[in-house]
Parts: structure tokens; C-alpha cells; sequence
């Protein structure tokens, strides 16, 4: 039975690749076998759901997927040439091409996804914040919380002695941001880098370290850190596990948000461009293939998905984040149809201002030593984040009916509009950086450099 | 070395008092009977050797040779271990579900022969999509040489996960590769060691110093070392298979070059004066008589060095990420799925098992042999 069923698809599948082939004009690709990096988290769908669904394949691409070990090795691999590309964190190619950390030339012409993250704390933390929280009629905490509800549990480490840990994915990650957001917009300093020491300590009331995201849960069981900033299924995790309590969204801190990048060398690049366009065509299409029909396919993802080559946590887990909803505490589901998004609000176009958020945070926490002019923002922005490719994808993906002229932004310049939607309220314009690093209360401003371990203001230096 | 030498000595020990033993003198019609038993006897003495010394007495029994004594023989040898066996899967079961973890309760017995089911029925599975893919490849080509008779096509490989029957041929293959490199540097090494003093005590130390180090601290240094040195276009072999394989070699090379050096060493002093007196070629002496005589001692360290190798190579694999039964302990730890800890267990028993069986074999080389100089 199963296996007369098993045939059955087998046959479709081979008669829909036939018949996609025959009407598409093939590109001429310069290398048909990739092997492309993940790390285990639910946003590297887009390249499961690719695979799986064959859409590799039609662009006559034989692709190998690889878990890594954590984010450093992603990039490493990259660019050694390991890897011919890799699901990345979106900080990591804007990181890489200014320097912090490993130095390499990385583009990108896809972003994965936007959202995804959220905050957890361990429960010893949470039994210090819960009972000063707000709470709505049925007695449960009204979302979003902001950090000053995290300030109790921070001082009474403080008067225990005990430093306040949190972990973040990577240096460059979203993860590393937000949560640097989120602290600041309560009060909490989450500390500065310098060139001196890049161990984004100075000055911090939370103490923020790199952990690889799927050992967070069992980090925060063993008491290492005491919560964490991270991507799905990972808080969803720790409630199962029963270790913590995820108390905040990357959606609140800043709605929409980009958060994964597909990464490829500028030299790949270069050396394969049918090869990347084929690679963007076949991604693109696994985007709108996730939130087709309102997520009508999600369940099908979070199957595949919890398979052990992919993500390998339990379907449950990993549904609860998928399918539009999210458990804040253990039987706290609530709603929340955006905080996974592949495809809609334009979420796989490189938008340089998502670029330029990055480089801002970067230069906000001293990981950018000193002030840079605006046209520095929009000059890094548009060498990493290559338009060109995705255009050239997504056209070819409407001549062969495989998408609406309506899917993509075509007369965007790049920049997002302007956007109050963050947990702070402060505008966000993707044109004006500097300006909009003045607005921040916490953080380096307009010629502010950090020198032994103190802010100091440079005479002249912009 | 010395546990092992002492398995040996009791082995040979209880074949040599293996009861029922024909005595002679018989009458002369009973000449092929004899014959016959004497190749049961051949037959039986290998039983032995490859671990399978239960079936003995059932032979015996069945021969009709001192029935009690049979079957008290076979309640030691196949009943005691059964039983041990069975006690342990009873306590194990009755253990499992009073541990609670984060990733649920300890699996039983059951949950991990079930898991053990599934990935085989995964493997299965994974075929049928691999044929699938291969197919569609045909097809595929088929229709581009259709349209443009000079097309370029290269075969591809499937492209899916390796399953875990293929992550335990890898380990095996990576295990065999560093185990054979390990041999090719050691024995010569060993032999040097054995024949001059000199050598001997030029590398005790560093041997001395090299044998306690641990694989997961030549790791990063291999990794980075072959990432250097290994650098082509069209690869022979994966970056990852070769860093495994040498770190296999590094902690497995010890045994068999100390075992190997003491082996050579102990030749009888007469007969390699008889070899100086008769001014033998040093290719003859070494061949016809230093080898052999230390073939047995060479085994006894091969065999530990196997042994370590299997050992150091799933450390190897678990942290450098390379394909292989380590990566599979890896992979499902990091998963954390409710399964994941009975696949957890049914790969730390298919490591004991795959390690028993390696050893076994080397084993049954090793008696093979040493009954062959012995002769």
C-alpha cells in the first residue's frame, strides 16, 4: 500500500519535472553539483524545501545539503570553497566585508527569511520577573515585555555576586542585535566592543556570549548562561525540555525584520553566474512554496523539516513556531501569524536598508571603531547586497509562469520606507543612518570612540 | 598486551584439555572413523578460535561423547552468558523508566530495538529516493543528448543523506584506512627498534612522549595541516576522510610499533647467531627469520591498535564533524528530538558490537597464526 503510494508520487514527480523541463529554456550553468551549508534552525526551509520539493532539480542543479557545526565554520567553509554557498546569518557577509572577525568578500541576492528569533530565560530568571509583570484578564503576562521587566532579576545577580549571562548565535548574528536592542530600549546596557576587545563586555550590565544554537537549550539546563537569544525550534525547545520560558519575539523588538541571508563568495559569484541565478530561481521558489495559500504549507515544512538530515527536533516543536503560533510559557499558545515569513511583505529581496540597519547596529556597539559618513552606509550596503542576480531570477521565474510580475518590488530603490515599528518606537530610515544612531539612547554617537575601555569623543574624527 | 597473551594461553589451555579427546591405540577398522574425528577435532578448534566455542558441546552431544559432561559445558558457555544477558536487559528496562531527562524518559530495551528498526527501515527509504534520483538523472541527460548530441554530462552521485548503514561502512572504511597506515609505519619502525639498540633508545622517549596523547588534541592540528597541505582541484579523497584517518594513525601507531620492537627483540639469541655463523643475506634473515618468529607479537599489537583506532576514530568524527558514526552520535545529540536518545543507544551498541567483531577478527588472525609458528 505505502509502496504503490510511494510509486505513485514518484511517477508525478517525474512526469511534473518532464513537463517543466521541456518548456524552460535551461540556463547554461557553469557547475551543476553545489553543496550548500545550514545550521540547524527552522529558517533554512527555503533549502530543504527546495530540495525536497524538486525545484532544485528543474534548474538542473544537483544540490548536496550539509548541517555545520556553528556560524564560524559556515563562513569558513565558504570561503575556503568547502561550500558553494550557505545559509547565513545576515550580519555575517555586511561583518565579513568590513572586517569584524574573519575578513572575506561574501555577497548575497537572497534573504531567506524575515523574523524567527526570540528571547528565553532560564526559569529561576523568570520566577524573579514574573511577579512585577503586567497581566490581561486571564491572569497571563500582556506581551510584548520590555527589558525593565528583566532589571530585578539583573540586580539581584548583581547584589548575589553572580555576573547576569545571556548567549547569542555569533558576533554579527541578528541574535547578537536584537537582543543588544532589547536590552538598551529597558535600560540594560548590553556592553561595547573595541578593537582592543572584541569580547563585547565593556560596560555591560548582561554579559552577552557566543553559543551554537542548537546547544543553547542544554547551556541554559546546565546553568552556563541564563538565557538566550536564538532562532526556532530552539526556544520552543526549552519549554518541552521544561528549562526556561521564552518571553520575548524578534517581531516585537523590531517588526519584519531580515534575519538570514543566503551567502555565496564575490569570486563564486562571478566564476558561476547562470549557476547563482539558477540557485536564487530555485530558492525563490521555495519561499513562495512556504507561505502559499496563507502557510497552507506549513505543516508539510515542519514534516520535512523535523526529519533528522534537516533540523531533526520533534514535528511538535518545530510546528509550534511553523504553523503561525507561538508558546510564550508551558500552554501559553498564543497567535502569531508573522513570525515566520519566507516570502510575503517581499521578504526574499536584498533590500539595502536591511543592509544598513546591520552596519548601524555594528557601529552602535563599537564593533565599527569610528563614525562613518552616510555614503560609507550605502557604498557597503551596495557592495555586499547585489540586486542584479534576484532580478534576473525573478524575471525569469514570470517567463516561465512560475511567478506574478506582483511578487516582486520592481520599482523599489532599495530602501525600505521609513518604519516606527519598533519595541522603542524610535523611526527607523534606512537612508539617514547617522541620524538615526543620534536618536539611540544607549550606544557610541557621532564621533564617539571607546579607548581603554571608556567612552571618549574624538575632536575632528566623523 | 599481557591481558590479551593471558586469553591465549587459556584458550589454547582448554583445547588442549578438551574432553573426549580419542586416545589411542583403536582397532585398524576403525582408521577412517578416526580420520573423521580428527577433522571435527580441526573444526571444533576453530569454533574456538573465532568466539563461537559454544558449539562444541552440541557437536560433541550430538557424537553421543560424554552426554553430562556436554551439556554442563554448554550451560557454561551458552547458557551463563545468555542469561547474563538477559538479566541486564531486565535491570536496564527497570532502570530506564525512573530517569527522567529534558529529551523524556531513558528508552528501554524496546524503544531502542525500535529505533534500531526504523533506521534500517530510513535506509530502505533513502534507496528508493536514491533510485528515484538516478532516474531522473537518465532521463534528464537522455533529453539534453536528445537536443544537443556534444552535451557535457557528468554522471552525479546521489545527492541526498548518508544513511546510517552508510555512515558505519564510512567508519569502517576510515577506520581500515588509518589502522593500515598506522601498520606501514609501525612494523618497519618497530622492526628497527627490535634489531638495534641504538635505534631503540633514540626513540623510546618520543615514543614515550607521542603514545598518551589524546586524538582530540591532534585533531585541530591534523585538520589544519591537511586543510594546507592538501590542496587540489579534483580531490581523490574528501579533506574529512583523510583528517580522520590520520588521526586514527597517529593514536593508533603505538601498540603494534612497542609490540613489534618487543616481538623482534625477543628472538632467540641462537638463532641469529646460527644466521651470523651461516652469514646469511640480511633481505633472508629478516624474511625467514626475524618476521616470522615475531609474527605473533606483531598480531597482539595490531590487534590493540585496532582496537584503540575504533576507539579514537568516533572522538574523531564526533568533533572534526566528519562523516561517520560520530557525526551520527553528533548529529542526534544536537537534534534533540524524542527519539534521539534511543538512536543515541542503539549507536553506542553498534559500536560495542562493530568493535567485538573487529577484534574478533583480528583474533582469530592472531591464534591462526601462532598455532602456525608454534607447528
Amino acid at each position: 500500500m505505502l509502496k504503490a503510494m510511494f510509486h505513485a508520487c514518484l511517477l508525478t514527480t517525474v512526469a511534473v519535472l518532464g513537463s517543466t523541463h521541456a518548456a524552460a529554456a535551461e540556463l547554461e550553468l557553469e557547475k551543476e553539483q553545489l553543496k550548500l551549508g545550514f545550521i540547524k534552525l527552522t529558517d533554512m526551509a527555503p533549502l530543504a524545501i527546495a530540495y525536497e520539493k524538486g525545484f532544485f532539480e528543474d534548474e538542473g542543479l544537483y544540490v548536496t545539503l550539509e548541517p555545520q557545526a556553528n556560524w564560524k565554520v559556515v563562513l569558513d567553509r565558504v570561503i575556503t570553497g568547502e561550500l558553494d554557498g550557505a545559509h547565513m546569518l545576515a550580519g555575517q557577509p555586511l561583518g565579513a566585508a568590513v572586517g569584524i572577525g574573519t575578513k572575506a568578500d561574501i555577497v548575497t541576492s537572497f534573504s531567506m527569511d524575515l523574523n524567527g528569533n526570540a528571547t528565553t530565560v532560564s526559569n529561576e530568571v523568570w520566577n524573579l520577573m514574573k511577579a512585577r509583570l503586567p497581566v490581561d484578564a486571564q491572569g497571563k503576562p500582556v506581551h510584548p515585555i520590555k527589558a525593565d521587566a528583566l532589571k530585578p532579576a539583573v540586580d539581584a545577580f548583581k547584589a548575589a555576586g553572580k555576573p547576569f549571562k545571556m548567549a547569542m548565535v555569533f558576533p554579527v548574528s541578528t541574535h547578537n542585535y536584537e537582543l543588544r536592542y532589547w536590552l538598551a530600549a529597558g535600560g540594560l546596557h548590553p556592553g561595547f566592543y573595541s578593537p582592543s576587545d572584541v569580547s563585547g563586555q565593556i560596560k555591560a550590565d548582561v554579559f552577552l556570549s557566543v553559543t551554537p544554537p542548537p546547544q543553547m537549550p542544554a547551556a541554559m539546563e546546565a546553568g552556563t548562561v541564563n538565557g538566550y537569544c536564538v532562532g526556532e525550534p530552539w526556544n520552543q525547545q526549552a519549554i518541552f525540555k521544561g528549562v526556561g520560558v521564552p518571553i520575548v519575539t524578534d517581531l516585537e523588538i523590531w517588526k519584519n525584520n531580515p534575519e538570514k541571508v543566503f551567502g555565496v563568495t564575490r569570486a563564486w559569484a562571478e566564476k558561476h553566474p547562470n549557476t547563482h541565478v539558477a540557485l536564487l530561481k530555485a530558492l525563490i521558489r521555495a519561499g513562495q512554496w512556504l507561505d502559499a495559500n496563507n502557510g497552507a504549507n506549513r505543516k508539510e515544512a515542519a514534516q520535512i523539516l523535523s526529519r533528522s538530515e534537516y533540523v531533526g527536533a520533534d514535528y511538535r516543536v518545530i510546528a509550534n513556531s511553523m504553523t503561525g503560533t507561538f508558546e510564550y510559557g508551558r500552554g501559553d499558545k498564543r497567535s502569531v501569524p508573522d513570525f515566520n515569513v519566507f516570502f510575503r511583505y517581499y521578504a526574499t529581496y536584498p533590500y539595502y536598508s536591511d543592509a544598513v540597519w546591520f552596519l548601524t547596529q555594528m557601529r552602535r556597539w563599537g564593533q565599527i571603531a569610528r563614525s562613518q559618513p552616510d555614503q560609507w552606509y550605502h557604498e557597503t550596503a551596495k557592495k555586499v547586497y547585489l540586486t542584479e542576480p534576484y532580478r534576473r531570477a525573478a524575471r525569469l521565474l514570470i517567463e516561465e509562469k512560475k511567478a506574478a510580475h506582483s511578487d516582486f518590488p520592481w520599482d523599489t530603490d532599495g530602501y525600505r520606507p521609513p518604519s516606527k515599528e519598533f519595541i522603542d518606537g524610535v523611526e527607523y530610515d534606512g537612508r539617514k543612518p547617522n541620524e538615526y544612531l543620534q536618536k539611540l539612547t544607549i550606544g557610541l554617537k557621532q564621533g564617539q570612540v571607546i579607548e581603554s575601555g571608556n567612552v571618549t569623543t574624538k575632536q575632528g574624527a566623523t | 598486551m599481557s591481558t590479551s597473551m593471558l586469553a591465549i594461553r587459556r584458550e589454547q589451555a582448554s583445547t588442549a584439555a578438551a574432553p573426549g579427546t580419542p586416545e589411542a591405540p583403536r582397532p585398524p577398522q576403525e582408521a577412517t572413523k578416526r580420520r573423521e574425528s580428527l577433522w571435527i577435532e580441526r573444526l571444533l578448534r576453530l569454533f574456538t578460535t573465532v568466539g563461537l566455542g559454544f558449539i562444541n558441546p552440541v557437536v560433541r552431544l550430538c557424537r553421543g561423547e560424554n552426554p553430562r559432561q556436554q551439556v554442563r559445558e554448554l550451560w557454561r558457555q551458552l547458557g551463563v552468558p545468555l542469561l547474563a544477558i538477559a538479566v541486564f536487559l531486565f535491570a536496564w528496562s527497570q532502570a530506564s523508566g525512573r530517569i527522567q531527562t529534558s529529551l523524556g524518559q531513558i528508552p528501554g530495551p524496546i524503544a531502542v530495538a525500535k529505533q534500531a528498526r526504523s533506521l534500517w527501515e530510513d535506509h530502505k527509504a533513502e534507496r528508493a529516493k536514491a533510485a528515484a534520483f538516478y532516474e531522473r538523472q537518465e532521463r534528464r541527460n537522455a533529453a539534453r543528448l536528445a537536443k544537443d548530441p556534444n552535451a557535457r554530462i557528468t554522471p552525479v552521485k546521489y545527492t541526498g543523506k548518508p544513511t546510517y548503514i552508510d555512515q558505519i561502512l564510512t567508519s569502517l572504511k576510515t577506520v581500515f584506512t588509518g589502522f593500515l597506515l598506522a601498520t606501514l609505519v609501525a612494523v618497519p619502525l618497530g622492526i628497527l627498534c627490535g634489531l638495534s639498540r641504538t635505534v631503540n633508545a633514540s626513540l623510546n622517549l618520543l615514543i614515550q612522549i607521542f603514545k598518551p596523547v589524546s586524538p582530540l588534541a591532534w585533531l585541530p592540528l591534523v585538520t589544519i595541516i591537511v586543510s594546507a597541505v592538501y590542496v587540489t582541484a579534483d580531490p581523490l579523497f574528501e579533506k574529512s576522510f583523510l583528517i580522520s584517518s590520520i588521526t586514527v594513525t597517529l593514536c593508533s601507531l603505538w601498540p603494534t610499533l612497542i609490540n613489534t620492537g618487543v616481538g623482534v627483540n625477543s628472538i632467540d639469541r641462537d638463532l641469529l647467531n646460527v644466521a651470523r655463523v651461516l652469514q646469511l643475506k640480511w633481505t633472508t634473515r629478516l624474511f625467514k627469520l626475524v618476521l616470522p618468529s615475531s609474527l605473533p607479537l606483531i598480531f597482539t599489537g595490531m590487534r590493540l591498535s585496532l582496537g584503540v583506532g575504533w576507539m579514537v576514530l568516533i572522538a574523531a568524527e564526533m568533533l572534526a564533524q566528519n562523516p561517520g558514526l560520530g557525526k551520527f552520535v553528533w548529529d542526534e545529540f544536537q537534534n534533540g528530538s524524542s527519539d534521539s536518545l534511543a538512536r543515541l543507544m542503539v549507536a553506542v551498541l553498534t559500536i560495542g558490537i562493530i568493535g567485538f567483531l573487529l577484534d574478533r577478527i583480528m583474533h582469530t588472525v592472531q591464534s591462526l597464526l601462532d598455532f602456525g609458528v608454534r607447528r
